[in-house]
């Protein structure tokens, strides 16, 4: 089911968490809210469930408008960040918990349960509690009981956000898998970047109540529409007043036209990654990112002049005013 | 001191004045019960007004506890969930019984349900209902005393747990009425147990309120409480003391049958 947000604002009394917001997502897509803390994904996402009324505008869910469509009727399924497990039920009775308030017979309750934990990889565990899970595991329960009753739409908030680095890494790709497999329209909020870009097929970035930019990972981080989403989907480092990618900086042992001259103020090496740390000419401190390979043909070393050039085709932005957010090596 | 000198010290103190406010005085009302016998001790609970003032408390516990435990929930829930002017008014009238000296209630109640120049009380006595100096006043009092009890113990479960599971309740198509009784009721239910108990405790052992709105007739109006003050003032220590065994094996019971039904939530 396609989902169309018409201007829709809501305000929070006197803080504004959207303003005007437009966004059309694709039936059967797999979609990102991206965006920093406080910047109205997960309000967004919640007035698309319907456990938030928009102050104005619109939401029409499969051509339908919802606007004031209970979430009970609304046939989506969503995931929240801590789970929301039912703790007095087991595995079983949470999943099939759609299914029972819509008074499905027993045998197909069952057998529906039976084919989604076996999905989720938590066939065994339908008689524990939700106390006795980790948390990943608790999170793909959420999924299972979310997906039972076959939504339209289904809409995840922070899902992996609870959850430690491993297993966050196994669950995105698992989610990605999942959509290839199960094809219904998926909306996720995360504030972390690289988790947007590398499950999602659409990004829709968000700040301060307003869309930024909406596009694929590619478009993104190689066209960035401002400042913003330059800074927030991708590394930036500054040279010559603008910000540029710091792998987009080539580093020459000689003086060339467009190059300006940098001093090598320290060298981290990070794996297959080597960052290097540069005051330039005027003072100002930047990065640049390069192989280790390429570290290693220069034969880089710190105190060393070098000179730093644009690589082509590089993004950069317009003349920006702003100083580039500092990495913390 | 070292830490654990300290630490013993800590645990005698606090035994030290359980012991001395509670367990001895306690314990030797035990004793005194069965000074002349425990057959002495039988016969005195078991008198004709002694049966009445028990099946009295019975019946106070009987309709006070239902009655408080609904209210009680439903408040919770209002107070936590809802925004509405007079909340924060509606919280702090909820401890008013908590505040109010029980005798306080009593005269309270005799002002607006008095027969004679009663606020309601008269009209009522027109219709052939007598509210004071005669039970229904008495389980009035009784569950004025024991009102907080369950909305003190379920608004913190319920803010605790907060709105997620209800609201994941929602997305699955479930109710308002469905997600009460599926999913917030038993995330509840140990805040209910817990306050039931306490209701039930106060309401066995209310005395002030009740002893100003019943009149204290004999085989009438007397609950267990209040039986023990009659006999204790008639010089029937024996009945007395062993009346006051009873209720307070009473309220051990309630306390066992709470422990009884919290299993797995201890872990």
């Amino acid at each position: 089911m396609s989902i169309v947000v018409d201007s829709v604002s809501k305000k929070f009394g006197d803080f504004t968490a959207l303003d005007d917001v437009s966004l059309e997502v694709r039936d059967g897509s797999l979609t990102a809210l991206l965006g920093p803390s406080g910047g109205g994904k997960s309000t967004l996402l919640r007035v698309i469930a319907g456990l938030e009324a928009p102050d104005a505008g619109r939401v029409m869910i499969g051509g339908h408008d919802a606007t004031t469509t209970p979430p009970q009727r609304r046939e989506v399924g969503f995931v929240f960040q801590h789970y929301a497990a039912f703790k007095h039920m087991t595995v079983a009775k949470n999943v099939a918990f759609g299914l029972t308030i819509r008074k499905k017979p027993k045998e197909e309750i069952e057998s529906r349960v039976d084919e989604l934990l076996r999905l989720v990889h938590l066939q065994g565990f339908a008689d524990r509690y939700p106390s006795q899970l980790s948390g990943g595991q608790r999170q793909r329960m959420a999924l299972a009981r979310a997906l039972a009753v076959q939504p339209r739409v289904l809409l995840l908030d922070e899902p992996f956000g609870a959850l430690d680095a491993t297993v966050r890494k196994e669950l995105r790709a698992w989610l990605r898998r999942l959509h290839d497999e199960v094809h219904v329209t998926t909306v996720f909020v995360t504030h972390d970047q690289e988790e947007a870009m590398e499950v999602a097929e659409q990004i829709v970035v968000l700040n301060d109540g307003r869309i930024e930019q909406t596009g694929s990972p590619r478009e993104l981080y190689e066209r960035p529409a401002n400042d913003f989403v330059m800074s927030f989907v991708g590394p930036v480092s500054e040279l010559s007043g603008r910000w540029i990618r710091p792998h987009d900086v080539e580093i020459l042992r000689e003086p060339e036209s467009g190059a300006s001259e940098a001093m090598i103020d320290r060298i981290a090496h990070l794996g297959f990654e080597v960052r290097v740390e540069l005051t330039l000419g005027d003072g100002e401190r930047t990065w640049v990112q390069t192989t280790r390979g390429r570290a290693q043909e220069l034969e880089l070393g710190e105190g060393e002049i070098v000179w730093l050039r644009p690589s082509e085709p590089a993004a950069l932005s317009d003349e920006t005013t702003r100083p580039a957010p500092r990495s913390v090596a | 001191m070292s830490s654990r000198g300290s630490r013993y010290l800590l645990r005698f103190l606090a035994l030290g004045y359980l012991a001395l406010l509670l367990g001895i005085p306690v314990a030797l009302v035990f004793v005194n019960a069965f000074q002349d016998g425990i057959a002495a001790a039988w016969d005195a609970v078991t008198t004709p007004e002694a049966q009445h003032a028990f099946y009295l408390t019975m019946v106070m516990v009987a309709v006070a506890v239902p009655l408080n435990t609904i209210f009680g929930v439903l408040c919770a829930l209002a107070i936590v969930r809802q925004r509405f002017r007079g909340r924060a008014l509606l919280n702090v009238l909820v401890d008013l019984p908590f505040a109010v000296s029980p005798v306080v209630v009593g005269l309270a109640l005799l002002l607006v349900y008095g027969r004679r120049d009663g606020w309601v009380g008269g009209w009522l006595a027109e219709q052939g209902i007598q509210v004071i100096f005669s039970v229904p006043g008495m389980i009035l009092a009784t569950m004025f005393v024991s009102l907080p009890f369950v909305v003190r113990e379920v608004i913190p479960v319920l803010r605790e747990i907060g709105t997620e599971q209800e609201q994941a309740a929602a997305t699955l198509g479930a109710g308002s009425l469905q997600t009460f009784f599926r999913i917030t009721l038993p995330a509840i239910r140990w805040g209910v147990a817990y306050g039931v108990v306490l209701t039930t405790a106060r309401a066995l052992g209310e005395f002030g309120a009740v002893s100003v709105v019943s009149g204290k007739l004999s085989g009438q109006t007397e609950t267990a409480t209040l039986f023990v003050e009659n006999r204790f003032q008639r010089f029937d220590e024996t009945g007395a003391y062993a009346a006051s065994v009873v209720l307070a094996l009473l309220a051990l019971v309630t306390l066992l049958a709470m422990n009884v039904i919290k299993p797995k939530e201890a872990q």
